[in-house]
């Protein structure tokens, strides 16, 4: 579904990721992982579009995407949320959401500028839709809140719901458990287990809690110095001795 | 001594509603591209004479003419984001400033070279005698320029809070990286941004004219005046400029009325400094970094 080929990115001297290559399998969940610094958000930005590789190249589905803009890949079905949350903080919790539906819709400026018919049935169904993906994540109550109202726990699950609005294929994780205490985690794998297995939507998950890690991926890929040095099923990846000797090293 | 005030009153609220227009449009670029664009002025002069034009000079039906001197402002909007900053890679603060000023000098150049040097005006948009309110003689047109752009308010209020894409032209202003990553196309966000800030300025000009008269250059006043209101209300904040809008231009009446005409346009800049020094995110404005952003 996803081919990462030999992608390689520097910002100034520091090689953020040199010869990163590995595939994540259409219906997995697979992790990537790695101790800090060792670009696993450079590498989800480049295939989100944020920044273009320096080489390598991108595939989803067949066609390449490492050479397209950020809005067509995420139209493409590629949807993301952030280690930092970024959400729309000063709109409501339904509004973030129905945001993520924007691509998704048809009216143009002028058809909503003069309220033509289809388009107040198209912004009813995206709120309806809206509000069904909110009751998925189990945030409908809070729909009028502002969404920097959320505690941090919610805004996550937010981030992921409004990532589902957009309809995508690949949903792509960046630590989406830090700061969430056990039971919120516990809930957040169930929820990705659920994406995966009701929605059909291939996971990639970055994430630095090997219990959820270990617990739901099918495959786990660790990159450490921007480099990949283990690909393969949990069982594998935890008795590999580079991985090992990559946590210890940096005392993880 | 009532009477008097009224008539202050009412005169600052009908170029009150000009400056808050001219605000709003100020906010409505700033918010989808942190360019301050510094041809919001000229946008109000197209809408006044472009009115002129049709009504006066093709004799067009009043409210054709209204809406194709609302759609020749989109135009001019449109143009302006296609052949001046599309093109641009980068929209650097001070890149901007010089390329709308250019604008808005080659826009007066067009409409020196298309109308001359003579002030224009057409009739109100009703007939009949001014209003007694209070004893205070009040024209007809006067009630008109506050309820169109109180309705301009409240229009630019559905659209963005109830419509998908005023929605997603907020977001756009909230976090463009963000934004785009759902699937928004930002630069035709930035597209709409123009139109839709030409449209509101123009709405300003097509009403006030037949009280103020309009000239080719009565653009960069109207601009400083509108700036100083979106500034005074915080930048970016829509209802900001609203009420720096009409308070500057109550201000300015009473400053002329009570004082001398010729301090009247010493208000904006005085309010505006006394904004900067005391409050730099401007009377609505909350964490002054957030907002500021650029500027
Ligand atoms: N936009 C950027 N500009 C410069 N350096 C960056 C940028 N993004 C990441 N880096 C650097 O690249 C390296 C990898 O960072 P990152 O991908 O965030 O690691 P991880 O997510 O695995 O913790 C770090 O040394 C970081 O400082
Ligand atoms: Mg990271």
């Amino acid at each position: 579904m996803l081919a990462i080929n030999t992608i390689g990115k520097s910002f100034g001297g520091l090689i953020a990721l040199n010869n990163v290559s590995f595939r994540v399998d259409g219906g997995s969940i697979s992790a990537l992982i790695g101790p800090n610094g060792a670009g696993k958000t450079t590498l989800l930005n480049i295939i989100s579009g944020i920044f273009p590789p320096d080489i390598g190249k991108i595939s989803f589905s067949g066609t390449t995407i490492s050479d397209l803009p950020a809005t067509k890949i995420a139209r493409a079905g590629i949807s993301r949320t952030f280690q930092q949350v970024e959400l729309f903080g000063d709109m409501t919790v339904l509004e973030n959401v129905m945001v993520g539906r924007y691509s998704r819709t048809r009216s143009g400026f002028i058809s909503s500028g003069l309220r033509l018919p289809f388009v107040r049935k198209e912004e009813r169904e995206t709120r309806d839709r809206s509000l069904g993906i909110l009751d998925y994540i189990g945030l409908r109550s809070r729909k009028d809140e502002l969404a920097s109202n959320l505690p941090l726990g919610e805004q996550r699950i937010l981030e992921i719901g409004r990532a589902l609005a957009t309809e995508p294929g690949l949903l792509l994780l960046d630590e989406p458990a830090a700061g969430l205490n056990i039971r919120e985690t516990r809930s957040l794998g169930e929820m990705i287990v659920r994406l995966r297995n009701e929605k059909k939507i291939t996971i990639l998950l970055v994430e630095h809690d090997m219990d959820l890690v270990m617990r739901i991926s099918d495959r786990i890929a660790v990159l450490n110095f921007g480099e990949v040095i283990a690909d393969g099923t949990p069982l594998e990846v935890q008795k590999n001795q580079a991985v090992i000797s990559a946590y210890l090293g940096t005392e993880e | 001594m009532l009477t008097v005030f009224l008539q202050f009153l009412f005169s600052g609220l009908t170029v009150g509603s000009v400056y808050a227009l001219v605000g709003m449009g100020f906010n409505i670029i700033y918010n989808a591209t942190s360019i301050i664009n510094l041809a919001q002025g000229e946008f109000v002069v197209v809408g006044g004479l472009m009115m002129w034009f049709f009504s006066d000079s093709l004799h067009l039906p009043f409210i054709v003419s209204i809406c194709l001197t609302i759609l020749s402002a989109g135009l001019v909007g449109l143009l302006m984001e296609r052949l001046t900053i599309r093109p641009l890679k980068s929209h650097d603060l001070l890149l901007m400033i010089m390329v709308t000023i250019s604008v808005s000098i080659v826009l007066r150049g067009i409409l020196a070279f298309k109308f001359g040097k003579d002030p224009y005006d057409y009739p109100a948009f009703s007939e009949g005698d001014p209003l007694n309110i209070g004893g205070a003689i009040i024209q007809q047109q006067t009630l008109w320029v506050i309820g169109i752009t109180g309705l301009c308010i409240i229009l630019l209020y559905l659209f963005y809070n109830k419509t998908i894409i005023g929605k997603a032209m907020r977001a756009c202003a909230v976090d463009t990286t963000a934004a785009q990553l759902v699937g928004i196309n930002v630069s035709r966000m930035v597209m709409i941004s123009f139109v839709l800030s030409a449209m509101v300025g123009a709405i300003g000009g097509i009403a006030i004219t037949p009280i103020s008269l309009m000239e080719y250059d009565n653009g960069p006043m109207l601009a400083v005046k509108g700036f100083c209101a979106a500034i005074m209300g915080g930048l970016g904040r829509g209802r900001g400029a609203v009420i720096g809008g009409f308070s500057i231009g109550i201000l300015e009446s009473m400053t002329a009325g009570y004082l001398h005409s010729g301090l009247k346009d010493a208000v904006a800049l005085v309010i505006l400094l006394l904004v900067l020094f005391l409050k730099p995110a401007g009377i609505l404005g909350s964490s002054a970094a957030a907002r500021l952003r650029k500027f």
